[in-house]
């Protein structure tokens, strides 16, 4: 009888003892308490409660955002709760001269970059003027194109990196973004230069309607950085001292010279895709909702501060009524900028003299408009 | 002055500009070590360093897409796309991101960036790489797409490109690179984008063309002169924006005018020229502007190209129906 064939190879295996690696990294659990000590990122009472602050007026904005929009007072809007930890933890671990280059989901993060919310607002309705950011402020507008903006953190970390800047290109996009080419192209393009940028794919398990299961077989989407050669993380998207600590070690690896990390913060978005017509119970049922909402990062971090007795119901009405007041002041602002003009645009579709044939039609344009 | 063929004047302008700003950076797909498959980059990464001419993975919109990054911090990327046949691949980076970066930041973020990449047919290459896509990037706004016929235009055309504070389509006929040489001075000298250059002055018919189709139409030029018919030839240089004073006064002094582009018909630039005359010097014109074009079918491969491509011959024969009309 022949002897039992060994087998030399097996790719399956070499599969799951990758997966089996990339275990949901948390600190804080559902119920407020540190489970992951080692790891704690030992924020001060300042930070915790700079960081409960924002998630709290994020929710506010949102809810605010939400019903604005159907007053017909905003424009297009991507709601955000459920993703407060994944993108103001994220945010939090950032200092002001990185580089952020969002998805369109992704305002939060500006806001605290130093985006004026009026301006903001201005973006969601359309108006030019709600992209032309101030000098100084280090972030591109929301990408529309789903990936188009990895590509360009690549570029954007490179270009740190000739300059000798200690600084990162931090980009956001989903779960559905990990399917495009430039995702691959952005961590492989920055994976190979080593530079000074951090990925984030906000795993809300949704893209639309279409379910995180059916946009890849990979059981992770942080696996897929693997692929590129670069660190990749799991984290749970709803634990903001987890997603902060993932974020603060990236970026550190990054300004010294180590390269790009790539981030899957689990999370949910518990609102529609955007207000524009979409409608979730055609695709989740309310226990999948309610699954997620016990989960909520707001509820587990104000646990935590609270048992920290750093944070109380008198504080966070206060974060309430002054984004409601914030709120308030921007749509009045917003109301008040000039209406768009053609020539506008026109004005700023080139740098320097306009073509010929632009020239011309701004003329006819301004003849339009002086009547 | 040198005798440099269309290549030569190409890495002697990118050479110019390395030298002259310390923002520029080139790079793309084998432009480094190897000098890029053509040797348009030949020398440049030795004479600049790895820091300033750099391979890129092998990945077109992430060419593109490091070329937006850069310019948001500062540089002037002269990215190469090997050959435009891969527009597809890099055409959101192009069209929908580089074209549209004042506008979406209110003219704060410009995007100074010059996109290399051969084209055009003659030199029997695979499928996908002698496409005529300059109509594609034409019919964007805030894309100037320039195309030179002569080794001194391309040399100052390319500078003129690489200094200017938008984004410029920069499309170089792999047909020319290497089929004659001209006189280009050494120094630095610009060409500006958007103007047209007659490269034969005639009075009985215009010739309105670019890139290889230039040459084309000299050689029909010749044919006609012998049959007595004085030829202009105006080569566009820049195919958007057109160079409608140059057009307008040669058709208005010669009163009859064809378009020619190795483009098909339905795909290029040689429609738009034909409404602006038609808009702007109708009552000049004695006859019907008339096209010659590729026909309106894929780009054949290589073997049937010469067969598809449109020549002097080509040329004559429209020429003479406008001349008899």
């Amino acid at each position: 009888m022949a002897a039992k064939q060994v087998k030399q190879f097996d790719p399956v295996k070499t599969l799951h003892s990758i997966e089996e690696q990339f275990e949901m990294f948390q600190i804080l659990n559902e119920e407020g308490e540190i489970v992951n000590k080692d790891a704690d990122p030992n924020l001060s009472d300042d930070q915790l409660t700079e960081l409960m602050t924002r998630m709290v007026y994020t929710r506010i904005l949102d809810q605010r955002s939400i019903s604005l929009n159907r007053q017909g007072r905003l424009g297009f809007y991507a709601p955000t709760a459920g993703q407060e930890a994944s993108q103001l933890a994220s945010h939090f671990a950032l200092e002001k001269e990185d580089f952020i280059l969002p998805g369109y989901r992704d305002v939060p993060q500006l806001i605290f970059h130093g985006l004026p919310l009026h301006m903001a607002f201005l973006w969601s309705r359309g108006h030019y003027l709600g992209s032309a950011y101030p000098e100084g402020l280090n972030v591109l507008f929301p990408q529309i194109i789903i990936g188009a903006q990895y590509i360009q953190a690549a570029g954007v970390a490179l270009g740190f990196q000739k300059r000798g800047i200690k600084a990162v290109a931090m980009t956001y996009t989903g779960d559905g973004g990990t399917s495009q080419g430039d995702f691959y192209e952005g961590i492989n393009f920055a994976g190979a230069y080593r530079s000074p940028a951090i990925f984030v794919v906000q795993n809300n398990q949704y893209a639309i309607s279409t379910p995180r299961e059916l946009q890849t077989a990979a059981k992770t989407l942080a696996q897929k950085g693997v692929a590129a050669g670069i660190p990749s993380i799991l984290v749970d998207g709803m634990d903001p001292l987890a997603v902060y600590a993932a974020t603060r070690d990236a970026r550190e690896r990054a300004v010294n010279g180590e390269g790009p990390t790539l981030i899957e913060t689990m999370c949910y978005r518990y609102g529609p895709h955007t207000m524009a017509g979409d409608d979730p119970t055609r695709y989740r049922t309310s226990d999948t909702d309610n699954e997620w909402e016990k989960r909520d990062p707001l509820i587990r971090f104000r646990k935590y501060l609270e048992a920290k007795g750093i944070w109380n119901e008198e504080k966070e009405n206060e974060v309430i009524e002054r984004a409601k007041e914030d709120i308030k002041e921007a749509i009045k602002k917003a109301d008040a900028a000039p209406k768009q003009k053609v020539t506008d645009f026109m004005k700023i579709m080139y740098k320097g003299d306009m073509p010929f044939n632009l020239q011309e039609q701004f003329e006819l344009y301004t003849e339009k408009e002086s009547k | 002055m040198a005798q440099m063929t269309m290549i030569q004047a190409i890495t002697d302008a990118m050479r110019t500009e390395l030298k002259n700003d310390e923002n520029v950076l080139v790079f793309g797909e084998d432009v480094g070590v190897n000098g890029g498959v053509f040797r348009a980059t030949e020398g440049l990464q030795k004479e600049f360093g790895e820091e300033r001419v750099f391979d890129t993975p092998l990945a077109e919109s992430g060419i593109g897409g490091l070329a937006v990054g850069l310019t948001l911090t500062g540089f002037r990327p002269v990215m190469e796309i090997q050959f435009f046949g891969f527009l597809y691949e890099v055409i959101d980076s192009i069209s929908g991101q580089l074209a549209r970066q004042s506008y979406r930041t209110g003219g704060r973020y410009n995007a100074p960036v010059t996109i290399r990449s051969p084209f055009g047919g003659g030199v029997a290459t695979p499928e996908m790489h002698a496409d005529s896509f300059e109509g594609i990037v034409a019919s964007q706004p805030g894309l100037t797409v320039v195309i030179p016929s002569t080794p001194y235009d391309a040399k100052g055309l390319l500078i003129s490109a690489i200094r200017d504070e938008n984004p410029v389509v920069f499309l170089e006929h792999m047909k020319l690179y290497r089929s004659f040489r001209q006189e280009v001075p050494e120094e630095a000298y610009t060409i500006p984008l958007g103007k047209a250059d007659v490269k034969r002055e005639g009075t009985d018919l215009s010739i309105i063309t670019y890139g290889a189709m230039v040459h084309e139409s000299l050689k029909a030029a010749e044919v006609l002169e012998k049959e007595g018919h004085s030829v202009e030839v105006v080569d566009l240089r820049t195919v958007q924006p057109l160079d409608i004073e140059t057009i307008i006064a040669s058709v208005e002094k010669t009163n009859r005018a064809i378009v020619v582009q190795e483009a098909q018909k339905q795909a290029g630039i040689a429609a738009n020229v034909v409404s602006e005359i038609t808009e702007r010097a109708i009552l000049s014109l004695e006859a019907p502007v008339l096209r010659v074009t590729a026909p309106d079918t894929v780009y054949p491969f290589a073997q049937g190209e010469n067969a598809w491509l449109p020549n002097a011959n080509d040329i004559v024969a429209t020429a003479k129906k406008v001349l008899t009309f």
